[in-house]
């Protein structure tokens, strides 16, 4: 398949990316649409973000990185991180992988989030830092 | 629903984050206008603290202290299960059941008190283990149900109704525990609320089978 525009959602948000490789269920995007998208870069000891490393499974390396692309859908599976894409392959959501979520858990933080309220103001849960918060669901449904 | 409640304790250190798990454009914005509440209500389209936090329901919350720290994982915001006693003629509960559903909203009150009076010291906040203990990772499907319904909402948004009707109705099937899911898709009634014979049908078969729509809450002192 052609180089393609697609979104990339993930739990940071939303991000255009202008050509990446969509074969079926693998998105192979280069370097530094890698870097925008999710924060990882390609090491020689494996994907890196931070301080933190993946090394690359031994004989399975050609499934996540070729030619200079990352396999960022193969990546995120094998992180434990659920992968779907719309039939044609534009959008594209990146749940929190497995690892994310088992230390979010243990160190009991809130996971910040922004959002509108009616008058399109944005609040973030951060910004209550300090207080309190009972946080409560409701819906008009 | 807790505008008395936030008026009393806001003073000293506690707020009410309110989240509307509302994907349909203008549907939440009649509810904030009537109640006009003084404390900030957000409107989640893509049911994103849902998914972050694992709530299914309304309502649910989830008790952050000062540092930012879970201290009860989500549960049951003071509700009760009514619906389950309902007379699907009479549309009516006994008495002793709604009796008891204002006991519970009083107690889960008292509750929220004391945690603002007494902080890590209130019984009713859980050491961080008996808090992990409560919290579990997404399992596969779970997760799956997740990005399927992000991307069916993403879908809508952009005027793919098909497709993105297709994925609600997946992440729906992936996710049974998720009354979020199930109504927000659901046929609604003329009101605008998801409370027609399919999902009073819904709430007794999952009731039977010990998935009741509103479990209780697991804190000292819950009325029985």
């Amino acid at each position: 398949m052609a180089l393609g525009q697609i979104t990339l959602l993930t739990e940071t948000g939303a991000v255009g990316l202008a050509d990446a490789d969509v074969r079926g269920h693998d998105l192979w995007l280069a370097a530094a649409a890698l870097n925008v998208a999710t924060g990882f870069e390609l090491k020689p000891e494996g994907l890196c973000r931070d301080d933190l490393c993946f090394p690359l499974p031994q004989g399975r390396e050609h499934e996540f990185t070729r030619d200079g692309r990352v396999n960022v859908a193969a990546f995120w599976r094998y992180r434990g991180g659920a992968v779907t894409h719309s039939q044609a392959g534009d959008i594209w959501v990146l749940g929190e992988p497995s690892d994310e979520q088992a230390t979010r858990i243990e160190s009991l933080e809130a996971p910040d989030f922004t959002l509108p309220d009616a008058s399109g103001r944005m609040h973030s849960l951060s910004d209550y830092r300090g207080r309190k918060v009972l946080l409560a669901t409701w819906a008009s449904w | 629903m807790w505008q008395r409640l936030y008026e009393e304790l806001s003073p000293v250190g506690f707020t009410v984050i309110a989240v509307a798990l509302d994907s349909e454009p203008g549907a939440p914005e009649p509810w904030i206008e009537q109640a006009s509440p003084t404390y900030p209500v957000l409107i989640d389209r893509e049911h994103s603290v849902a998914r972050l936090y694992n709530l299914v329901n309304v309502p649910q919350a989830v008790w952050i202290n000062e540092q930012g720290r879970i201290v009860r994982p989500p549960e049951v915001a003071g509700a009760y299960d009514t619906l389950n006693r309902l007379d699907p003629v009479t549309r009516t509960v006994p008495q002793e059941v709604t009796d008891t559903a204002r006991a519970t909203r009083l107690h889960y009150l008292s509750a929220i008190r004391d945690w603002v009076a007494n902080g890590a010291a209130s019984p009713y906040v859980l050491s961080e283990d008996q808090a992990r203990a409560r919290m579990q990772p997404h399992d596969a499907q779970v997760a799956e149900a997740h990005t399927t319904f992000r991307l069916g909402q993403h879908l809508m948004a952009s005027g793919r109704d098909a497709e993105g009707r297709a994925c609600l109705e997946e992440a729906k099937r992936l996710h049974p525990e998720s009354w979020a899911m199930w109504r927000q898709t659901a046929t609604k009634l003329e009101n605008g609320i998801a409370a027609g014979p399919e999902y009073l049908a819904r709430v007794r078969a999952r009731a039977l089978e010990d998935k009741p729509y509103y479990p209780p809450v697991d804190m000292p002192g819950v009325p029985e």
